[in-house]
């Protein structure tokens, strides 16, 4: 089947079975190969990319279901990948093997575009979908409160 | 920085092989710096470990892979501080397989403890030459001159060292002998050693262009997926019916590998034009395989098996074997026997191992991400029937490692399908055709007994532990004897041979032929002091009660430094003295004997890390409440003091110490899976259960100021949080518990047990 839809603001079509997942069609097909592969039943997070500005887990998204969507992944977070997001991340020095930080930068960033201010409790709740073997949950937690507080709370 | 590093084809329907060839075209694939030789004509290169290029830019080879360790910038780090060298021109380059490195392999915590002198001494020496060069340029005494920040200052005149690569005569060379003698400046003249810095490896981290082995594409590659045989070895497939799988669209053709080298045997490989449909035709090949013996084997057997081989004292090596352990027991006062066991954990390591395998110009190229190159290459060149310089592993980021990518296995398919198929094949596993192949930590049996003389003195410390060993299976040549003459993997039994001062001590490494059989023991990070640790501090814990001393006077009074536990250098520098002294500070902060709230204790632990010639000193002191209802325990705090003397990277120390501590706690409560019908049982998330966000208690690690030799930070704090934790539970609530992992009805059965 055909499916079009929108990714990182670029149209594309691609052929492929409706049941098919996002996942592999972004990487192997549209060629972004930020999103990443860990579980395939949307329980790690590593394949986190934003449908019409949702956090949603690209692995278990059929393709079927994004007709028409808006797909942001980790490429088309920022032009310049600079999101503040980001620039927290290289801030607090936050990834170690860093495989799944595209998806938690991606869940993180729907997190503060729905909650700008988060409480620990909100940050736990959100984030705890995201599994980081490294366990470098210290530093990913202080990096999405450096970017909450902004250019002046990262001084700070 | 190109945020998007591909950018697709203008046609909206694009076929995928125009699309990878657009891929290889823009050589996105590695993002490695030039080869070594191109850039050695425009360039200095005083040995191989770095090249100087005519702009200034110092390119240091690192062949330790990249895991989340950042540790290209550590060893850059260590070049560069020796070499005098501008920070800001300073690239690293993860460099593929080849003789010329010797030893490759990143494990074992052993990266910068064993590059730190050589590359000093590199660094050095480029320096010398650099002095030398740039003085006659400078038409000054070379005596008269310094180098500093990439330049050669001397008689009020100064040169760049990109200048002197350019216009003088960059000839010289050394040879390892006379690297080896050249001298290490002193601690006191360390510039980057030491000091802030942020991680070279971490930008392409956070904006998706970290290359690792499962975005490495070619032009013609098709997909493969194997199916999984019942049992790790001995499985033979007697026939393959795909019918079902034909009508998936892309779907190639399924294949039984022929493995010469017996990595993989049983292994099916199912072909398909893209992942998700060899994914698909996967799920519908039916495989008639004839299984090995140990199908019907479980997690009860392994274990019956140990303590079976445990009972028989003629079984396994000694690793410690003092004169009179024997007689102390049989003259003791009172004697203490307990026995910890440990569950099968599995690796989890993010990123699903996977291999791209194709043949360029006579090599066949292995893109993939591996720890232990020079360990599988030999497999491969067995599988392949071809010599190993034939034969490349390009290099790439890891999605993790944590020991799982020290055994290799997982190219030898891929190379074996690219040669049968003649095209190149990228083998993806899912991740529960990755839990099922993982090489996981053994489970493991313990039996540690202590003999007691009058005033309840130490007299005798008897430790048997039987695992499955990974060594042994996999790098017999890496085993070395104990005082029986008997071969025993170091990494399985590493820990029970402590610091402390027990009279007369025998340690006793027992293989589990069953384990070592019915799967492929793995390293798991720190390996056998991750379960070794857990019976000796907690069984300290046990020694001091049934003593009626404190825990910590108990530990700190048999850390006396005496005989072979007083050290030597130039790795164990003032021997069980240190371990003392982290234990003592620990105990400080934690403010040790203080009163807790009901239902909440403090358990200490302390240990050396990895291994007794490179000692990472280390104690931590958890805080845990217990639930006496319905025994859940909840970690409040961990508190760690390390001793790793020089801290090259402080802040990537910070994030191992940080990470590992975290690791210890998951091993402890979340994670641990059995062995049942000969594979494990839990293959995803849904099961196997490792630790999230919310579970991460309040961290404290403070590192002991030191200039001795830098030893390992990635798995010592794995060590040591369990035990800590068991001890908690035990102040806590009464309850002891003897099993990793913890679960809550453990601790109620303990609870009700309870004395």
């Amino acid at each position: 089947m055909t499916t079009t839809f929108e990714i990182n603001g670029r149209k594309v079509t691609l052929k492929a079975p409706d049941d098919s997942p996002l996942l592999w069609a972004i990487r192997d097909e549209v060629g972004l190969t930020g999103t990443k592969f860990g579980c395939g039943i949307g329980m790690c997070g590593a394949c986190t990319v934003h449908l019409n500005g949702e956090a949603v887990r690209s692995c278990v998204t059929p393709l079927s279901t994004v007709a028409g969507a808006k797909i942001t992944t980790i490429e088309g977070l920022d032009p310049k990948g600079a999101h503040p997001l980001q620039t927290a991340w290289i801030e607090a020095q936050a990834p170690q093997c860093g495989y799944c930080q595209s998806g938690q930068i991606m869940q993180a960033a729907a997190l503060l575009k729905a909650t700008p201010h988060p409480t620990d409790a909100e940050i736990n709740d959100t984030m705890n979908g995201n599994l980081c073997r490294c366990m470098a949950y210290v530093r990913i937690k202080k990096a999405i409160k450096l970017a909450a507080a902004g250019p002046q709370g990262s001084k700070a | 920085m190109n945020a998007i590093p591909i950018t697709p084809p203008p046609a909206l329907e694009t076929s995928r092989r125009g699309f990878l060839i657009t891929v290889a075209a823009a050589g996105a694939m590695m993002g490695l710096a030039a080869p070594t030789g191109a850039a050695a004509a425009e360039g200095y290169e005083p040995t191989i470990w770095y090249r100087i290029g005519r702009d200034g830019t110092v390119t240091v080879n690192v062949i330790r892979a990249e895991m989340g360790q950042h540790v290209g910038t550590a060893i850059a780090r260590i070049v560069a501080d020796e070499l005098e060298a501008d920070w800001s021109k300073v690239k690293i380059d993860h460099v593929d397989s080849a003789a010329k490195w010797g030893l490759m392999v990143t494990g074992g915590s052993w990266s910068v403890w064993q590059s730190y002198p050589l590359m000093s001494q590199a660094g050095a020496a480029g320096r010398i030459t650099l002095i030398e060069e740039g003085a006659k340029l400078l038409g000054v005494d070379p005596k008269a001159c310094t180098a500093r920040s990439s330049m050669v200052s001397g008689g009020g005149k100064s040169i760049s060292y990109g200048d002197i690569v350019t216009r003088g005569n960059m000839s010289r060379t050394f040879t390892a002998e006379e690297i080896g003698k050249l001298p290490i400046k002193p601690a006191t003249e360390r510039r980057l050693i030491g000091k802030a810095s942020h991680q070279l490896d971490i930008p392409a981290k956070v904006n998706g262009t970290a290359r690792y082995g499962l975005d490495a594409k070619v032009p013609g590659m098709v997909y493969a997926r194997p199916k999984i045989p019942p049992t790790r070895n001995g499985s033979k497939v007697v026939s393959i019916d795909d019918s079902a799988a034909k009508a998936v669209p892309g779907y190639i053709s399924s294949l039984a590998l022929d493995d010469p080298s017996d990595t993989v045997p049983g292994w099916v490989m199912v072909f398909a034009d893209s992942f998700v449909a060899a994914s698909s035709a996967c799920d519908l090949v039916k495989v008639n395989w004839s299984a090995g013996d140990t199908a019907k084997t479980s997690e009860a057997d392994l274990q019956k098996r140990s303590a079976e081989l445990i009972a028989d004292p003629k079984a396994g090596a000694l690793v410690v074997e003092d004169p009179g352990v024997d007689a102390a027991f049989a003259a003791a006062k009172s004697k203490l026997e307990r026995t910890y066991t440990t569950a099968s954990a599995l690796h989890f390591q993010m990123e699903p191992v996977n291999a791209l395998a194709f043949e360029k110009d006579g090599v066949m190229e292995i893109h993939t991400g591996n720890q232990w190159q020079s360990l599988v290459l030999p497999w491969l060149a067995k599988a392949l029937g071809r010599p190993e310089d034939k034969i490349v592993l390009k290099s790439y980021m890891l999605g993790g490692g944590f020991g799982r990518r020290l055994n290799g296995d997982y190219a030898v398919p891929a190379a074996l399908a690219a040669k049968a198929v003649g095209k190149p094949v990228k083998m993806v596993c899912t991740r529960a055709d990755d839990a099922l192949f993982d090489s996981f930590r053994s489970p493991s049996v313990q039996v540690v007994k202590m003999a007691f003389g009058e005033g309840g003195k130490v007299t005798a410390m008897d430790h048997a532990a039987a695992a499955g060993w990974p060594t042994q299976v996999m790098a017999p040549f890496f085993m070395p004897k104990g005082a029986n003459d008997v071969a025993y993997d170091p990494f399985a039994i590493s820990g029970a041979n402590h610091w402390y001062s027990v009279g007369a001590q025998r340690v006793r490494a027992v293989p589990n032929d069953l384990a070592n059989r019915a799967f492929r023991p793995g390293w798991l990070r720190s390996v056998g002091p991750g379960w070794t640790n857990w019976a000796v501090e907690s069984f300290m814990d046990e020694a001091a009660q049934a003593a009626g001393k404190d825990p910590l006077a108990f530990r700190l009074a048999l850390l006396d430094a005496a005989g072979r536990n007083a050290g030597s250098a130039p790795n164990a520098v003032g021997g069980a003295k240190r371990q003392a002294a982290v234990l003592a500070r620990l105990a400080k902060k934690v403010g040790w004997g203080g009163v807790l709230p009901k239902n909440t204790g403090l358990g200490l632990a302390t240990t050396f890390g990895q291994e007794r010639d490179m000692p990472t000193w280390i104690a931590c002191a958890a805080r845990v409440n217990v639930d006496p209802a319905t025994g859940a325990v909840k970690v409040e705090k961990l508190t760690l003091v390390v001793d790793a003397g020089t801290i090259v990277s402080p802040d990537g120390a910070l994030a191992q110490m940080e990470g590992a501590a975290l690791w210890g706690m998951s091993l402890a409560l979340f994670e641990g899976t059995q062995f049942s019908g000969g594979q494990v049982q839990d293959t995803n998330l849904d099961s196997y259960t490792p630790l999230r966000m919310a579970d991460v208690p309040d961290i404290e690690v403070e590192f002991v100021e030191s200039t001795e030799a830098p030893v390992g930070l990635g798995e010592p704090a794995t060590t040591v949080v369990g035990p800590a934790i068991g001890n908690a539970i035990f102040h806590a609530s009464g309850a002891r518990v003897r099993h990793l992992p913890i679960r809550s009805d453990a601790v109620l059965a303990a609870l009700k047990t309870k004395a």
